[in-house]
């Protein structure tokens, strides 16, 4: 169109330019308007949900509205001593008007979160400070519970005053914020969330590389095979896409069980003398997540090894290449891409893993979504589970990233 | 008493995505459960006997406990639910908020007609059911001990734990000799935290943790622990079903109560109430024994039954004298904090 | 230029069968002169790129053996028997630059990067592609995919390159110019190159000599100019350019001349090839461009000389197209040069057309 109208002049190019991009959008325009309806269900359910999880973990709404007044005299307080009067008679007024309101468990639930024993201060408190009191609020409030005589409660009030907060993201990587706003490590024993990262790409990782080693062979098997060989194998493979992940998970659990068939045939053959625990260790998670993620090595490897055609190693070893060399330096760089985005799934998909370790993993195996939804359902902390879900999403996304940056998309085809 | 905690986080989900219905000036009684098999005993013992009793048409829903759950309920001014079966943190915590009716124990029977702990100023018990050492009776002779859970060398094997801090701590100072009356006030102090972790130590490498309740009598019948903690339910269903030898130490063992609450303004309080009052009653309140072994909360709801029931019923005074009830003011406050430390010993 | 000279290739009784009953070779035996260009010519399925494939080393003979300067190489696997091969789809490795590809033979052989440099330049420069070395092959066109693949076939100087129908996924125009293109550096390097391809023409204007395939076995071995003038039966006659076939019987036989009576009883003088006994059906071939057409009344004819009726005349430049019907309904096409056309030459013209004895031959059916 533009080269029509290229050599037209004047306002006739010019009407026809215009004529040219109303053809060219219309069908744009009505394109965009097809899959809007997808783009929107998109958004709804998929984008927006994750987007609020998320939030949750910077977001600190629930004191602000229960203790406005005493956050409004801690303004400006430098967490290095106890604040003075001001503070106790806005604590004791914000204490009265949320009980009576019956929102005074919210803020407690989330200042037990930083400081345990909190809940109980402030519900306690709350009672007891129901009733009119003579003399000072300092003297009361301590009365009523020794804990605010702690610089550590009024910091923890304060560092929960909102709307956003880096407190779950400090605590999902081991730190804490002390009352003057420092950073700093927590004690060693409550320390666990810098070992579990570690923990689940080092599982995720070695998940990886047995589904390589293991998937390559069976995807090159696949990929030369007689059609119909290859599809009795493909559909193998594919098989246990087909079964729930719960069910494959459990079928392990059967198989590795100390009275299980592997046990049965391991003493059978004399391997062992009696059954052995199978169960709960690191080897029953690895196995079967390789089981589990295995097709999504193979398909990408098999996709990418079926375009290669099997004249490239013929025409290798016609210019002088061991067989050794032509696979390595000729097959094995074209199936590159396949590995890359084989690779790229399985991490990934290793690195969400919850059920699988959750039942046969033993304490030392569990990998960081267990410890996401331990924090949503057991401690009831969305906060701290939002806050490890956001820096497991982060971390994935530098993954990616850096898979696009060294290998790049366009390499990732799939048949 | 949730059914799975695996399931609870589609609790969120399920709540985001269940229809609006508005409340309607007159509904049906809807009594909230955790459905399964247990709701299906309670509709057997009490929805419908209470129905045709009464007259008093009712719905049912089921829900996965979590006290946001009830929370937005109430939020929204959407709430649906009349009567609502809650775990004991949740009757806590919904009392303190205001979610639930204040009970009128006079409208029920009064408070003498229910054991002490379960009547809650909000709630009224529900059923009773305890935490307790289970062991393959045809794998171990004699009936254990916490200490003897505790002592490998005497009793070579694996030990199944929950994967969790609850519970693990006052086993842990029930096996060194604290007396059940003293493990709450020693785990108050720091000494006693550490003393429980001591022993957890001690046993760390033998444990095999179970996650849902269902792995429990599971681990065991297939022999991949010698011992374990477990719902007593589920070692008495396995029993009744699996035709398993397992027994049950009650000495020492755990237990806690879910209640019936009313929910804040339920335009059906007054059925509620009737509700109530029906499933109060003792003898009504055996028959679910038989069925589920979970105890009945009121005086004298283990008359009558036979000896094998009356051995698995958590209220048995036999079985309840002995038991240690949880402490769940200690675990509102300490969860958080101790959770995370013993998530931190069990990554090491 | 053919056999006498060294050879480099023998095939000795070869025969290649997948199934142990159908054979795709034939008891081969051929030889191959060091420096020649051979074609294997063939219709498809007629064995001839599975002798290709055999001497490559990718197919192992059923039975008899082949002979590499003067060794079996039936237990040499293809990486060590060091003989060049392009393929018809060329088979360059996509993640390699064109240097690269073509560097390959050289690095496997473990030639240092100076050296190979300059061989693979050199090689570039002999296919004319000298800029082209850095570039990836799916950005280069066909016809310079396939001088790659060419370049890398000879990069290592081996004494034998394999062509399997190098240029079939060409178009016309390119393809000609490629078979001078190979034609011109096999005469440069000296290099001893077997060609397959099922397009005669092609083979006609490269090769030194000419293999002829049908159904695993050579029905004639032969250089171009011999296999278009004196093929050995109907069936090459009839793959190696056009001919017109005339069926008869033979009449007589005097020497290696024929004469073949046609079933309007013309009796026709022909070489004979492998026509049989006297009585037995013979097919007398003869090429268009050998048959003259002359206006003549029918019982004005000469020898070797039939009546016919024009046809069509199609007029193609450089010469012209004559369609004839023959007087009992068979047809034959003359091809005259269009300086020669003849006024006369018209649809429904009553003509004569004729031709030389030796230039007709008759073959067996």
């Amino acid at each position: 169109m533009a080269h029509v109208a290229a050599i037209e002049t004047g306002k006739a190019a010019a009407a026809l330019m215009r004529r040219a991009r109303k053809a060219g959008h219309g069908p744009k325009i009505s394109a965009a308007l097809l899959v809007a309806p997808l783009l929107l269900f998109v958004l709804i359910a998929f984008a927006a949900p994750i987007g609020s999880m998320l939030m949750r973990g910077v977001a600190d709404p629930e004191v602000a509205p229960v203790l406005p007044r005493t956050l409004a005299a801690l303004q400006g307080w430098n967490g290095t001593a106890l604040p003075d009067e001001p503070a106790f008679a806005a604590l004791v007024e914000d204490l009265r008007t949320a009980r009576a309101a019956g929102t005074l468990p919210l803020a407690a639930g989330r200042l037990n979160h930083d400081t345990a024993g909190l809940r109980t201060t402030l519900v306690a408190s709350g009672r007891r400070l129901a009733a009119p009191f003579e003399g000072s609020a300092r003297e009361a409030v301590l009365r009523a519970d020794a804990a605010w005589g702690n610089v550590e409660t009024w910091g923890a009030i304060a560092r929960a005053r909102g709307p956003y907060t880096d407190f779950f993201l400090l605590a999902a990587l081991d730190l804490k914020r002390d009352a003057a706003g420092t950073i700093l490590p927590v004690a060693e024993e409550q320390a666990v969330f810098r070992i579990v990262f570690v923990r689940s790409f080092w599982i995720a990782g070695m998940v990886t590389v047995i589904t390589l080693l293991a998937g390559y062979p069976l995807a090159a098997l696949i990929a030369t095979a007689r059609p119909a060989v290859a599809a009795v194998l493909l559909f193998a493979v594919l098989l246990p896409f087909w079964t729930s992940l719960l069910v494959r998970t459990a079928s392990w659990m059967v198989l590795l069980a100390r009275e299980g068939v592997v046990n049965h045939a391991l003493v059978a053959l004399g391997i062992f003398g009696a059954p052995q625990q199978l169960l709960f260790n690191r080897f029953a998670v690895v196995i079967a997540m390789v089981h589990i993620l295995l097709p999504f090595m193979v398909l990408p490897l098999y996709a990418v090894m079926r375009q290669i055609p099997p004249l490239h190693l013929r025409a290798a070893a016609s210019l002088g290449a061991h067989p050794a060399a032509a696979f390595r330096r000729v097959w094995l760089p074209q199936t590159l891409p396949g590995i890359g985005a084989g690779c790229l799934m399985v991490f990934i998909q290793a690195l969400g893993f919850y059920i699988t370790p959750a039942l046969l993993g033993g304490g030392a195996d569990q990998m960081l979504p267990y410890f996401i939804g331990f924090y949503a359902n057991q401690t009831v902390n969305w906060g701290l589970a939002a806050a490890l879900s956001l820096i497991l999403l982060a971390a994935t996304v530098l993954i990616v990233g850096l898979y696009g940056r060294l290998v790049g998309f366009s390499a990732v085809r799939t048949s | 008493m949730r059914r799975s905690i695996l399931a609870a986080a589609a609790a969120g989900l399920m709540l985001a995505a269940a229809p609006g219905a508005t409340p309607a000036a007159s509904r049906d009684l809807t009594i909230v459960s955790w459905g399964g098999a247990y709701q299906d005993a309670q509709r057997q013992v009490y929805f419908r006997p209470f129905s045709q009793a009464t007259g008093v048409r009712f719905v049912e829903d089921n829900w996965d406990g979590g006290i946001g759950v009830l929370r937005t309920r109430m939020q929204s001014g959407n709430n649906t639910w009349d009567l609502v079966q809650v775990e004991s943190e949740e009757l806590l915590l919904g009392c303190e908020e205001g979610l639930f009716e204040k009970l009128d124990y006079s409208r029920i029977g009064g408070r003498d007609l229910y054991l002490p702990e379960a009547a809650h100023e909000c709630g009224v018990g529900a059923i009773l059911y305890n935490f307790v050492l289970a062991w393959d009776r045809t794998k171990f002779q004699g009936t254990p001990t916490w200490a003897d859970f505790w002592n490998v060398e005497r009793f070579p094997g694996k030990r199944g734990l929950r994967r969790g801090v609850k519970m693990n701590l006052e086993y842990a100072l029930l096996a060194d000799g604290v007396p059940a009356n003293q493990v709450y006030a020693t785990l108050r102090t720091d000494a006693g935290v550490e003393r429980a972790f001591r022993m957890l130590d001690r046993l760390k490498p033998h444990i095999v943790w179970w996650q849902s309740s269902a792995q429990a009598p599971q681990i065991l019948g297939a022999g991949e622990v010698l011992m374990t903690s477990s719902p007593n339910g589920r070692i008495t269903n396995a029993n009744r079903t699996e035709r398993r030898d397992f027994g049950i130490q009650w000495a020492g063992s755990l237990y806690t109560i879910d209640s019936w609450v009313i929910m804040k303004g339920s335009p059906n309080t007054n059925d509620a109430y009737r509700f109530l009052n029906f499933a109060s009653n003792p003898r009504v309140q055996a028959q679910l024994v038989p069925l589920i072994p979970y105890g009945g909360a009121s005086k004298g709801a283990n008359a009558g039954l036979s000896p094998e029931l009356l051995a698995a019923s958590p209220t048995n005074p036999a079985n309840l004298s002995v038991s240690l009830m949880i402490d769940d003011q200690f675990w509102l406050d300490n969860l958080d904090k101790l959770s995370q430390r013993f998530n931190a010993w069990l990554a090491r | 230029m053919a056999a006498g000279s060294d050879t480099l290739v023998r095939f000795q009784g070869v025969e290649k069968s997948y199934d142990g009953v159908r054979f795709a070779v034939r008891h081969l035996d051929l030889d191959i002169a060091r420096g020649e260009f051979l074609t294997l010519l063939g219709p498809s399925g007629s064995g001839k790129t599975t002798t290709l494939m055999m001497l490559a080393g990718f197919e192992q003979p059923t039975a008899g053996e082949i002979l590499l300067e003067g060794r079996p190489i039936a237990r040499l696997p293809p990486h060590k028997r060091g003989i060049g091969v392009v393929f018809q789809s060329y088979a360059l490795f996509p993640h390699m630059t064109v240097g690269e590809n073509v560097g390959f033979p050289l690095s496997v052989r473990g030639i240092g990067r100076a050296e190979r440099d300059r061989r693979v330049a050199r090689a570039l420069d002999m296919v004319r592609l000298p800029d082209y070395g850095a570039r990836r092959p799916s950005q280069l066109s066909g016809g310079q995919q396939q001088r790659v693949a060419l370049a890398r076939a000879l990069v290592f100087e081996p004494p034998l390159v394999l062509l399997d129908e190098p240029l079939g996924a060409l178009d016309k125009q390119l393809r000609e110019e490629m078979q001078l293109e190979i034609r011109h550096i096999h005469e440069r390097l000296g290099v001893t190159m077997v060609y397959v391809t099922h397009d005669q023409s092609e083979a006609l204007t490269m090769s030194d000599r000419i293999a002829v395939f049908r159904d695993g076995a050579i029905r004639q071995l032969d250089t171009p100019q011999a296999l278009y003038e004196r093929p050995a039966d109907a069936f090459v006659a009839g793959f190696v350019g056009e001919n017109n076939r005339l069926a008869g019987r033979v009449a007589e036989r005097d020497g290696d001349m024929a004469a073949i009576v046609l079933a309007d009883g013309r009796r026709l003088w022909a070489r004979r090839a492998d026509a049989g006994a006297e009585g037995s059906p013979a097919i007398l071939s003869v090429r268009p461009e050998r048959i003259a057409v002359a206006a003549a009344a029918a019982d004005d004819l000469g020898e070797n000389a039939l009546a016919a009726t024009v046809a069509e005349v199609i007029y193609l430049g450089d010469h012209v197209r004559v369609r004839l019907s023959l007087a009992d309904g068979a047809e034959i096409t003359a091809k005259r040069p269009a300086s020669a056309a003849m006024a006369g030459l018209v649809p429904g013209a009553a003509v004569a057309v004729a031709w030389q004895p030796e230039h007709a031959v008759a073959f067996a059916p």
